[in-house]
C-alpha cells in the first residue's frame, strides 16, 4: 500500500475541480475523487489488517520517507498504526457525505468543493506524517480554508465565527509549534522524526513545559474547556457540509494531536498533569451537556453536545489506562460519524423548513420519515444507545476509567457517566420536539431526501453500524497502538 | 584680525542644522520645509569644508563630497518641486497637514 | 440435544423481521406485514418451547440439578483479559421459562393486533418495532454477560419509548415516552455504575464466573469486595443496590414507577406485551440472575429488594382503588403485582426450603405474565369497542362483549388469589414464604392481595355490570362487533393459561440452586389470602354492582386520603420540581449563561483587549509628515545619546 496515494488523490482531485467548466462536471469530479479515496482507505483497512494478520509487528506499517529539508532534518516521513488507520477510514467517509450533502451548493461551487477537499488533505496528512513538522505542516492546511467555507458560504455572523474560528485554531496552532520546536531542540539529535524521538528520552524538565503546550494547543481543537467556545459559533455559522468537517475531523485532529504527540512523546508530562486533563474532560462532559438542554438552536445544540461527547476523548486520554485509550479514539471515530450525520441531518432539515429552531418545528416524521428516522437513529447514537457506535465507545472509556480504584478517579467516572442521563434528556427533547407532534401547516408540503442525502446518510449510518454491531474489528485495530503508548506510560516511575 | 577657528566654524553649522530641522518640523508649508531641508545640507557642507581644511589640508574629499551634495540638491529640489506641484494640483494646497492620507 | 443454531434463531427471527418491515415494510408489505411478523413469531415460539422442552425434560438436568448452560458465546468487545463483553446464550430454568412467556405472549398479542391494529397508517412499522422489542427482549433473558444483558436493556428500552409513543402526534403519548426513556434511563446509570463495580472486584463479567467468584466464600475477589467499604456499607452491597436500581426503574418499582402509568398512551397491545408481560418484569429477572451474589454475599440489598418491593406493591394498590382509566388501573396493578415478585426475592434465602421465596417470584412471573396479559388484551378490546379509556363510558357491557367479559372475569379472579386460578398458587407461595422469612411483608402482602381483589373487581363491576349499556353501544355492537377472531383467540387461549398456568409444579423446575424443590401446601396458610380477596370482592359488588352514590359517599369521607391516592401521591409533581426547577433552572441555566457570558467572554475580552490596545497605538501612525520627522529625530537624538554615554 502506497500512503503518497493517500494525499496524492485529493490533490490531484482538487487540481480537476479547479479546472472543470460548469457545476455540473465540478461535483461529480469530486465525488468520483472523493469515492475513490474512500476505496483506498478501505484497501488501506484491509492490507493493514492482512499485514498484520501475517505477522509484521513493526509499530508502523508502510512507511514512506524522503528528505524534505536535510539541513533541518526535516523529512517526508508517512506510516499508519492501527489508529491512523480508523481516523483515515473516518475522514474519508465524512469527506464523501460531505460532498454529497452540498450537492445543492449554487454560490461559487468551484471553489467551496476545492476548499473542502483541500480540507481534506490537510486531515489526510495528518493522520498519516510520523514527521511533526510535515504534521504540524498539514494541521495548517487543515485550518485557513475553514476561515473561508464560514466566510462566504456560511450564514449568521459568519464573519465573527469565522474570524473567532480561525484565530483560536491558529492560537492553538501557534502553541504546538513552540511545543514542537521545544521538543526539537530538547535533544542533540535535533529531529523531528515522531520514531526517533519516541525513542529518545525528552528530558523532564522539558515535558514539563512541553506537554502543556502541546496539549493545550491540539486540546483548543478538541474543545479543551475553556477553550471550546469556537465550537457553537463556528459550526453554527459554519455551511452544512463545513460543520461536518468542523465536527466530524478537525476537532479529531487535537484528540489525535493529543494522543500521538504530546501523550506518546512525553509519559512523564502525561502522568504529571493527567488529573487536571480529568478535571478539565469531566468539567467539559458535564458542563456541555447542560449547557446543551438550554440550546434551542438544533445546530447550537449539536455543536454543545460535541463539546461534551469529545470531552470524553480527552477523559479517555488522561485516564491512562489502555483500554480508556482504546475507548477515547473509538469515540473519535463514533463521534465524528455521528456528528456529520447529525449535522447533514439538520442541514437536510433547515433546507427545508427554513428554521433551525426547535420550538417553530413539529411532527416532521409525517411529511418527510426519512430524514425524521436518521435524526432519531442519530439522536439515539448520541445518547449511546447499544448497537450504535456511541455505546461502544463510552463503555470502553469507563470501563477503562475504572481500572483506577482511587476515589478521585471513580468520582470522575462517575460524573462522567451522568452525563448519558443527561444527554438522553436533551436529545429527546429535541427530537420529540422536531419530529413528534402534530405537524404545522407550512410544513405540510416538504419532500423527503433526494438520493444523494439519502446515500450520504447510509454511508455515514453504515460506519455507525459497523462499529455498533460489531466493534471487534476496530477494537482490535486501535488496541494494540494505545498498549505502545502505555507501555510507555507504565515505565514512568 | 582673528582668524575663524574650526568651532566657530561647527558652531554655526550647528546653529544652521537645528534652525533647518526646527523650520522642517514647525512650517507647514512645503516649499519652506524644502527650504528647511537646504538649510540643513548647507549646514553639512559647512561641516565638510571646515573639515577638510582644518584637519587633513592637504586632502580634497570634503570639497568633493560637497560638490556633490550641492549636486544632489539641485536634483532634489527639481523633484521636491515637482511632488509639490502635483500636490499642489490634487489638494490645491501645499500645507503638508491637508496631506495626510497616508495614516493607519 | 441442544443445537445453538436455532436458539440463536428465537431472537434472530424477530429482528429479520424487524429489519425486513422497518426498511420496506412502508412500500412492500404495507397490509401483509402483520401476518409476516406472525408467522417469524410462530416459528420463533415454537422453537422457544422446543427449547424448553430439550432443556427442562432431556439435556438440563445432571445429577438431579438443573445445569446453566452456554451453548454459545463468542466475544463481542473485550476489554483487558477475561474482561469482555460476550454475545452468548446461557440457559437455565429461569431464562427457558421467559423465552416461553415472551414469545407465547408476543405471539398473542402480534395475533391481536391485526385486527386491533387493522387501518393505521404506520403497520408495517408498528409490526417492525414489535419485532425489535421482542428481538431485544429474548436477547436480554439469554443474555450470558452481565454488559450483554445491558445492551439489550438498553434496547427494550428504545423499543419500549418507540412503542409509546407510536401515536406520535398525540402530545400525551410524546410526554409519555420520553418520561419512560429518561427516568428508566437514570436507573440505568445506577446499573451501569454497578455493573463497573462488579467487574471491577471480579475481573470478569461473564455471568456464571462472576457469580462463582463472588460467591464462593474464601475467594480473593470476594474478600476484596467485602472489606472495602463506604459509608459502613460493604463495597459489593453498594454494587448490588446500584444493580438493584437499574432493575427498580425499569420494574418500575417505588420510587421510579411514574414512567409506567403514562406509559399507557401506548397502544393498547404494546401495554400487554411490554408494559405488563415482558418488560417490565425484567428487573425481576435481573435481580433473579444475580440472585446468588444478592442472597450469599450481599444480603443487606436483599433487605432493600424486599421492601421497595413490599412498598411498592402496597401504594400501587392504593393509588390503582382510585383510578379511573382503566388502563392506569391495570398499570398500578402491575406495580403492585411486580412489587409482590420483588419481595418474594427478597424474603428468599439461597438453596433448599428457604428458597422458596425464589421459585414463588419466579412462579408469579409466569402467571402475572399470563393474566396480566389477558387483562391488558381484555381492556383493548373494551376500548376498542367503546372508543374511551374511562370507566364512566362503560357499564353493562356484558352483553355486549361476551367472550371479553368471560376471560376478563377469569383474569380478575386470577389476579385477585381466588383458587383455582393461576394467581391463587403462585400468591400463596409468596406469601408463604414471606410468612416464614419476615411478618412485617406477610401482613402488607396479605393486606395487598385483599386490595388487589376490591380494585380488580371495582373495575370489572364499573365496566360489565353497573349501569345498562346506552343505546348507541348496543346499535354499535350490531356493525361493529367484538373484534373478531383474530382479538377473541389470544383472549382465550390467555384465559387458558391464566386458569390453568397454576397447576403446573414449578418447584420442580425453577428454584433458586437447580434442585427440585418440593413445596407443600399449606391449606391454614391459604385461608387468610383467600378471604382477603372474597372480601375485596364482596365490597368492591357492594359498592359498584349497581350504580349508586356510595362510593363517591366513601371517597368524600377520606377526602384527604382519596386525593392523596388520585395524585398518586404527588410522585410526578416532586420529580417535575426536580427537574424543571433544580436541573433545569439551577444547573443547566446558569451552565448556559455561564459558557455564553463567562467562558465566551473572556474569550472575547482577549479579541476587545487586543483591539483596544490597536486603536489606542494607531494614531502614532497620523499620516503627518512633520511628526514622523520629530520621531525621527527625538529617535537619532536618544540612539545618539545612548551611543555616547553607554556604549563606552
Amino acid at each position: 500500500m502506497n500512503l503518497s496515494l493517500l494525499i496524492l488523490i485529493p490533490l490531484i482531485t482538487a487540481a480537476a475541480v479547479l479546472l472543470m467548466r460548469n457545476k455540473q462536471q465540478v461535483k461529480w469530479v469530486a465525488l468520483v475523487g472523493t469515492a475513490i479515496q474512500l476505496a483506498l482507505a478501505l484497501v488501506l483497512l484491509f492490507a493493514y489488517r492482512n499485514e498484520v494478520a501475517s505477522g509484521n509487528t513493526n509499530q508502523f506499517l508502510f512507511q514512506q520517507q524522503y528528505e524534505w529539508f536535510p539541513s533541518w532534518h526535516i523529512s517526508f516521513h508517512l506510516g499508519v498504526d492501527g489508529i491512523s488507520v480508523v481516523m483515515v477510514l473516518l475522514t474519508s467517509l465524512v469527506v464523501i457525505a460531505g460532498v454529497l450533502v452540498s450537492w445543492n451548493i449554487e454560490k461559487m461551487t468551484k471553489e467551496f468543493y476545492f476548499l473542502l477537499i483541500l480540507l481534506s488533505i490537510g486531515a489526510y496528512g495528518f493522520f498519516l506524517s510520523l514527521d511533526l513538522f510535515i504534521l504540524f505542516f498539514f494541521l495548517e492546511i487543515a485550518v485557513i480554508p475553514k476561515y473561508l467555507l464560514i466566510g462566504i458560504w456560511g450564514s449568521g455572523k459568519k464573519e465573527y465565527a469565522a474570524n473567532k474560528l480561525a484565530l483560536m485554531l491558529m492560537g492553538g496552532s501557534a502553541l504546538v509549534l513552540v511545543g514542537l520546536l521545544g521538543v526539537y531542540f530538547s535533544s542533540e539529535v535535533r529531529t523531528f522524526d515522531l520514531i526517533k524521538l519516541s525513542h529518545l528520552n525528552i528530558p523532564v524538565n522539558i515535558q514539563m513545559i512541553c506537554f502543556p503546550l502541546l496539549f493545550v494547543g491540539f486540546g483548543v481543537f478538541t474543545a479543551l474547556f475553556p477553550f471550546h467556545t469556537w465550537v457553537p459559533d463556528g459550526h453554527s455559522s459554519a455551511p452544512t457540509a463545513g460543520s461536518m468537517f468542523l465536527a466530524g475531523i478537525s476537532m479529531k485532529l487535537g484528540g489525535y494531536g493529543c494522543l500521538r504527540v504530546a501523550t506518546y512523546l512525553m509519559p512523564e508530562g502525561a502522568k504529571q498533569y493527567a488529573n487536571i486533563i480529568i478535571v478539565l474532560s469531566t468539567i467539559a462532559i458535564l458542563y456541555g451537556a447542560f449547557a446543551t438542554m438550554m440550546q434551542k438552536d438544533l445546530k447550537y445544540m449539536n455543536a454543545y453536545s460535541s463539546v461534551s461527547h469529545v470531552g470524553f476523548v480527552l477523559f479517555g486520554i488522561g485516564m491512562l489506562t489502555k483500554t480508556a485509550m482504546t475507548g477515547a479514539v473509538i469515540q473519535m471515530v463514533s463521534h465524528g460519524l455521528m456528528t456529520a450525520l447529525f449535522f447533514a441531518v439538520i442541514g437536510m432539515i433547515y433546507e427545508r423548513t427554513h428554521t433551525r429552531q426547535v420550538n417553530e418545528m413539529g411532527g416532521l416524521l409525517k411529511v418527510m420519515p426519512f430524514i425524521t428516522t436518521l435524526l432519531f437513529i442519530v439522536g439515539l447514537c448520541s445518547l449511546g444507545l447499544p448497537g450504535l457506535s456511541g455505546f461502544v465507545a463510552e463503555i470502553t472509556v469507563f470501563m477503562g476509567a475504572w481500572e483506577h480504584p482511587d476515589a478521585f478517579h471513580r468520582i470522575a467516572t462517575i460524573l462522567a457517566c451522568m452525563s448519558i442521563v443527561v444527554t438522553a434528556v436533551y436529545i429527546l427533547r429535541a427530537v420529540s420536539r422536531t419530529a413528534m407532534g402534530s405537524v404545522k401547516e407550512s410544513f405540510a408540503h416538504i419532500t423527503d431526501a433526494k438520493w444523494n442525502e439519502r446515500l450520504a446518510a447510509i454511508i455515514l449510518i453504515a460506519g455507525i453500524l459497523a462499529i455498533g454491531v460489531a466493534p471487534f474489528w476496530i477494537n482490535d485495530l486501535i488496541k494494540p497502538g494505545a498498549e505502545i503508548i502505555m507501555q510507555k506510560i507504565m515505565l514512568v516511575p | 584680525m582673528m582668524q575663524p577657528g574650526l568651532y566657530h566654524i561647527l558652531f554655526i553649522s550647528t546653529a544652521l542644522f537645528f534652525i533647518g530641522v526646527f523650520g522642517f518640523l514647525t512650517r507647514k508649508n512645503l516649499i519652506t520645509i524644502l527650504m528647511s531641508v537646504e538649510l540643513i545640507l548647507n549646514s553639512v557642507n559647512l561641516n565638510f569644508i571646515a573639515f577638510n581644511k582644518y584637519l587633513w589640508p592637504e586632502k580634497l574629499d570634503g570639497l568633493f563630497f560637497t560638490i556633490f551634495i550641492i549636486a544632489i540638491a539641485a536634483a532634489e529640489a527639481a523633484v521636491a518641486i515637482a511632488i509639490i506641484i502635483n500636490l499642489y494640483r490634487s489638494h490645491h494646497s501645499i500645507d503638508v497637514d491637508n496631506a495626510e492620507e497616508l495614516k493607519y | 440435544m441442544l443445537n445453538a443454531t436455532y436458539i440463536a434463531l428465537i431472537p434472530l427471527l424477530p429482528l429479520a423481521g424487524f429489519l425486513l418491515l422497518g426498511l420496506f415494510g412502508r412500500k412492500y408489505f404495507k397490509n401483509s406485514s402483520g401476518i409476516i411478523a406472525t408467522i417469524i413469531l410462530l416459528v420463533a415460539t415454537v422453537l422457544a418451547i422446543y427449547t424448553a422442552y430439550t432443556y427442562f425434560f432431556e439435556v438440563g438436568k445432571v445429577h438431579g440439578v438443573y445445569q446453566k448452560l452456554i451453548p454459545l458465546k463468542y466475544t463481542w468487545l473485550e476489554f483487558s483479559k477475561g474482561v469482555s463483553i460476550d454475545m452468548g446464550i446461557l440457559l437455565d430454568p429461569i431464562t427457558c421459562m421467559m423465552l416461553v412467556v415472551i414469545t407465547f405472549v408476543s405471539l398473542m398479542v402480534h395475533i391481536y393486533s391485526l385486527a386491533y391494529m387493522k387501518g393505521e397508517e404506520r403497520f408495517a412499522t408498528y409490526y417492525s418495532f414489535l419485532g425489535l422489542f421482542t428481538f431485544s427482549m429474548l436477547a436480554l433473558v439469554i443474555s450470558s454477560n452481565i454488559f450483554q444483558i445491558y445492551i439489550f436493556w438498553e434496547l427494550v428500552g428504545v423499543s419500549s419509548f418507540l412503542l409509546i409513543g407510536f401515536y406520535y402526534d398525540k402530545p400525551s403519548a410524546v410526554a409519555a415516552c420520553k418520561k419512560a426513556f429518561i427516568v428508566t434511563r437514570f436507573a440505568d446509570l445506577g446499573f451501569l455504575i454497578g455493573i463497573l463495580m462488579l467487574s471491577f472486584y471480579s475481573g470478569t463479567l461473564d455471568f456464571n464466573t462472576l457469580i462463582e467468584r463472588l460467591t464462593s466464600p474464601g475467594s480473593t475477589e470476594l474478600s476484596t469486595a467485602l472489606s472495602s467499604s463506604f459509608l459502613g456499607i460493604s463495597a459489593l452491597t453498594w454494587a448490588m443496590i446500584l444493580v438493584f436500581i437499574g432493575a427498580a426503574g425499569k420494574s418500575a418499582m417505588f420510587p421510579l414507577q411514574i414512567w409506567l402509568p403514562d406509559a399507557m398512551e401506548g397502544p393498547t397491545p404494546v401495554s400487554a406485551l411490554i408494559h405488563a408481560a415482558t418488560m417490565v418484569v425484567a428487573g425481576v429477572f435481573l435481580v433473579a440472575r444475580l440472585f446468588p451474589i444478592f442472597a450469599l454475599s450481599a444480603p443487606e440489598a436483599l433487605q432493600l429488594v424486599a421492601y421497595v418491593g413490599a412498598i411498592s406493591a402496597f401504594l400501587a394498590a392504593i393509588i390503582a382503588c382510585t383510578q379511573t382509566d382503566i388502563k392506569r388501573v391495570l398499570a398500578f396493578s402491575t406495580i403492585s403485582q411486580i412489587g409482590y415478585m420483588m419481595f418474594a426475592l427478597g424474603v428468599s434465602k439461597y438453596g433448599g426450603e428457604n428458597g422458596l421465596g425464589y421459585t414463588a417470584s419466579m412462579f408469579h412471573l409466569f402467571t402475572h405474565a399470563m393474566f396480566k396479559a389477558l387483562l391488558f388484551l381484555g381492556a383493548g378490546s373494551i376500548i376498542h369497542f367503546i372508543h374511551s379509556n374511562e370507566m364512566k363510558d362503560m357499564g353493562g357491557l356484558r352483553k355486549l362483549l361476551p367472550i371479553t367479559h368471560i376471560t376478563f372475569l377469569v383474569a380478575c379472579l386470577a389476579i385477585s388469589g381466588i383458587p383455582p386460578f393461576a394467581g391463587f398458587f403462585s400468591k400463596e407461595e409468596i406469601l408463604l414464604a414471606a410468612w416464614q422469612q419476615n411478618t412485617i411483608i406477610y401482613w402488607i402482602g396479605l393486606l395487598t392481595s385483599g386490595l388487589t381483589a376490591f380494585y380488580m373487581f371495582r373495575l370489572y363491576f364499573g365496566i360489565f355490570w353497573s349501569k345498562a349499556p346506552s343505546l348507541s353501544d348496543s346499535a354499535h355492537r350490531k356493525h361493529h362487533g367484538e373484534g373478531g377472531f383474530a382479538m377473541m383467540l389470544p383472549l382465550v387461549l390467555l384465559a387458558i393459561g391464566a386458569a390453568a398456568a397454576g397447576f403446573i409444579p414449578f418447584g420442580n423446575f425453577v428454584s433458586s440452586d437447580g434442585k427440585v424443590l418440593e413445596s407443600e401446601f399449606h391449606l391454614q396458610l391459604s385461608i387468610a389470602p383467600v378471604t382477603f380477596g372474597l372480601i375485596g370482592i364482596f365490597i368492591a359488588m357492594w359498592l359498584y354492582k349497581k350504580q349508586n352514590d356510595k362510593p363517591d359517599k366513601i371517597a368524600a369521607s377520606i377526602n384527604g386520603l382519596y386525593k392523596l391516592a388520585w395524585n398518586k401521591f404527588y410522585f410526578d409533581e416532586l420529580y417535575i420540581f426536580l427537574t424543571k426547577k433544580i436541573i433545569f433552572n439551577l444547573i443547566a441555566k446558569p451552565a448556559a449563561w455561564f459558557d455564553k457570558n463567562v467562558v465566551d467572554g473572556l474569550i472575547n475580552a482577549t479579541g476587545n483587549t487586543t483591539q483596544f490596545i490597536s486603536k489606542k497605538i494607531k494614531g502614532v501612525q497620523s499620516g503627518k509628515v512633520q511628526q514622523y520627522a520629530a520621531y525621527f529625530l527625538v529617535a537619532a537624538i536618544a540612539i545618539a545619546v545612548l551611543f555616547i554615554y553607554w556604549w563606552k
